[in-house]
């Protein structure tokens, strides 16, 4: 068999998956229209259409994502790092060590400079 | 299983990139720690010392490296050699002058950046900050971080290490075009525009990574080499591949078609940045694709090589035809810049059989007589009615007769534009004049025909603006009556910047024989 066959046959399960739950929910599905269907998806708190104060938004939400992020790229090394934490060894251990203090830096950056108080 | 063998890392040849980058985090430190009187003193310290040491480093490496000890680490995918060394010398080289003029300040004691990023132009807080006496301090560890990209970017092997390289040069030099103190909208809209086209530039750079891959399986430069020489097939897509490559980095040099950004950026971002990024990131790219032609592709020389030709004519032409008719003089040394690009690629068509010493010698050049031009400009300066000293003035028409105003800076700028404009007992002469006979040598005869014409057009512009500054009086202006530009008396790190840069311009126009000799050892690749 060729072997991207199998890839073929997950997309297709992929796409029937995606198109029947669509499909599904508006056969069958119940239908009630109200306003607040109709407004952005805001997980639950009222949209607002611009940012207050003449269009900016506030620094604090791109300092809330950066820091994120921050965390977000230490974990996406740490896991793989898990995994194969044996098989590296020291060598995985220091280059990891390393890697930590190096991200710690913009964190400490972050925190002395008031970015982690609120108000 | 194979077991996990952990990749031979050359620490020693390092050295100059571990220097800088530690400096880099150093810096943030020293921005995290350190109180705010004496941050930005401790700040210029740091990133006037780190090139002076990583140069030191290089020194050590040159000696222990040159004449027969190249080598290629972590499984090839870095190179140390001849050339990346004399590389990565002229960047720290630039850094230093570079650096000096981004740490100057004005006699009233305002640099060249905005007190405070995050405040919208215009708005109370920015004003609140600048009376506070704010400063923007980050912006010295940001410069070295990006400097540690280009020396990466000169000894990178691998597609991949230089894709990296490529964002850690690039995206601190993203916030630093946003910071300028004055024209703030203007600043930020080129720093959204280079943003963009660089993120843009970086995603087709990455798909010929991709599709080179496809074709020999491997990432680093030696078994793409192979792979060509070996000859798998599918040629098309190899071919496809490094000419997307090499749109990602003629991207970052700014040769036409991808210099739309080139003029934009170089107006809109703060002087001293815009002196250190045209000149050090046109060396690290320019070391970069000479090393990618001369390690993966010379299987493929005859495949690139019209693609080249092109874009050099193309950069050469439209470059001087539209730095012509500019009358901003940010703009006019950029698409000047545009030109020069187009006249270095003439020394890269040439790899092969030319020597890259060349190449290199060329950018040395380019670089000393680019950072003193933006450097003067920084000092040009108009004043408000009380006289204080306000923004640049970029105004052409703002320049005339400055030569009977300030002597001396007017001499300076007029040095740094001859040698663009590649006069003789100028650097920018020899540095013309061995790239032309080297791609002469490598039997590009019409190309070579094409720089020297396309130098005696531009030798107009840059004669143009020496006759405004010192043979024009400033009422004889025809254009609409334009405040007259003051010099600012220099302060003493831009004094020493300038000088360097003009002894530079000097002394490699009268006696190059001492670089030219060490530059000729260093033109080695390692494969």
């Amino acid at each position: 068999m060729n072997p991207y066959v199998p890839i073929l046959i997950m997309m297709g399960v992929a796409a029937v998956m995606a198109i029947a739950g669509l499909a599904t929910s508006a056969i069958i599905g119940p239908k009630t229209y109200n306003r607040a269907k109709l407004e952005a998806y805001e997980c639950g708190i009222m949209p607002t259409p611009h940012a207050l104060g003449k269009g900016r938004f506030n620094i604090k939400y791109y300092l809330v994502a950066m820091t994120f992020i921050v965390f977000d790229i230490e974990v996406v090394f740490l896991y793989p790092w898990a995994v194969a934490f044996s098989d590296l060894a020291v060598f995985g251990l220091v280059a990891m060590l390393g890697f930590i203090a190096l991200i710690t830096v913009p964190y400490i950056y972050e925190w002395r400079r008031g970015a982690l108080d609120w108000d | 299983m194979t077991t996990f063998q952990p990749p031979v890392i050359d620490w020693a040849a390092l050295t100059p990139v571990l220097v800088i980058v530690g400096a880099g985090v150093l810096g943030v430190l020293v921005a995290a720690f350190a109180p705010a009187a004496r941050r930005r003193s401790i700040q210029v310290v740091v990133a006037l010392l780190a090139p002076l040491a990583a140069l030191g480093a290089v020194a050590w490496r040159w000696s222990e490296v040159v004449g027969g000890g190249e080598s290629t680490f972590v499984a090839g995918q870095l190179a140390e050699d001849g050339f990346g060394l004399a590389a990565q010398m002229i960047l720290l080289v630039i850094a230093l002058v570079g650096f000096a003029v981004l740490a100057s300040r004005l006699p009233g004691g305002e640099d060249a950046f905005t007190p405070q990023g995050a405040s919208a132009p215009g708005s109370a807080y920015e004003e609140a900050a600048r009376k506070a006496g704010l400063e923007q301090t980050e912006v010295y560890p940001l410069a070295l971080f990006s400097l540690a990209g280009m020396l990466v970017f000169t000894m990178a092997n691998d597609l991949l290490v230089l894709f990296v390289a490529l964002e850690v040069l690039s995206l601190p030099l993203y916030v630093l075009t946003a910071l300028a103190r004055r024209r703030r909208v203007l600043s930020q809209e080129a720093a959204l525009k280079y943003f963009l086209l660089g993120a843009f530039s970086s995603a087709i750079f990455l798909f010929g990574v991709a599709l080179l891959f496809g074709y020999s399986a491997s990432l680093t430069y030696a078994d793409i080499g192979t792979a060509a020489t070996a000859s798998v097939g599918m040629d098309g897509m190899a071919v496809v591949g490094l000419l997307m490559v090499l749109t990602g980095l003629l991207f970052k040099v700014g040769a036409v078609p991808f210099h739309a950004w080139v003029p934009d950026v170089y107006q809109g971002a703060p002087t001293p940045v815009t002196g250190f990024m045209a000149a050090a990131t046109k060396t690290a790219a320019f070391a970069a694709i000479a090393r990618l032609l001369y390690v993966a592709a010379p299987g493929f020389a005859w495949d690139v090589e019209p693609a080249l030709w092109v874009v050099a004519i193309a950069s050469m032409l439209v470059g001087t035809v539209l730095a012509i008719v500019q009358t901003d003089i940010k703009r006019t040394l950029a698409y000047s810049s545009v030109a020069h690009a187009g006249f270095a690629l003439v020394a890269i068509v040439s790899l092969p059989e030319g020597g890259p010493d060349a190449l290199l010698f060329y950018l040395l050049a380019y670089s000393f007589a680019t950072v003193g031009a933006f450097a003067v400009v920084t000092l040009v300066r108009e004043r408000d009615d009380a006289g204080n000293v306000t923004g640049e003035a970029t105004h052409l028409s703002q320049w005339a007769g400055l030569g009977r105003r300030s002597p001396v800076l007017a001499a300076a700028m007029a040095l740094f534009l001859l040698s663009f404009a590649g006069i003789p007992l100028t650097a920018g002469f020899l540095g013309k004049f061995t790239a032309f006979v080297a791609a002469a040598d490598g039997g590009a005869w019409p190309l070579v025909a094409v720089a020297v014409l396309a130098s005696i057009a531009a030798a107009f512009f840059y004669v143009r603006v020496i006759v405004l500054m010192f043979f024009t009086r400033p009422e004889e202006s025809d254009e609409p009556q334009r405040q007259r530009a003051q010099a600012v008396a220099p302060g003493a790190l831009t004094r020493v910047a300038l000088v360097v840069c003009a002894a530079g311009t000097l002394v490699l126009g009268v006696w190059p024989t001492p670089v030219l000799d060490l530059l000729a050892q260093a033109a080695r690749f390692v494969v």
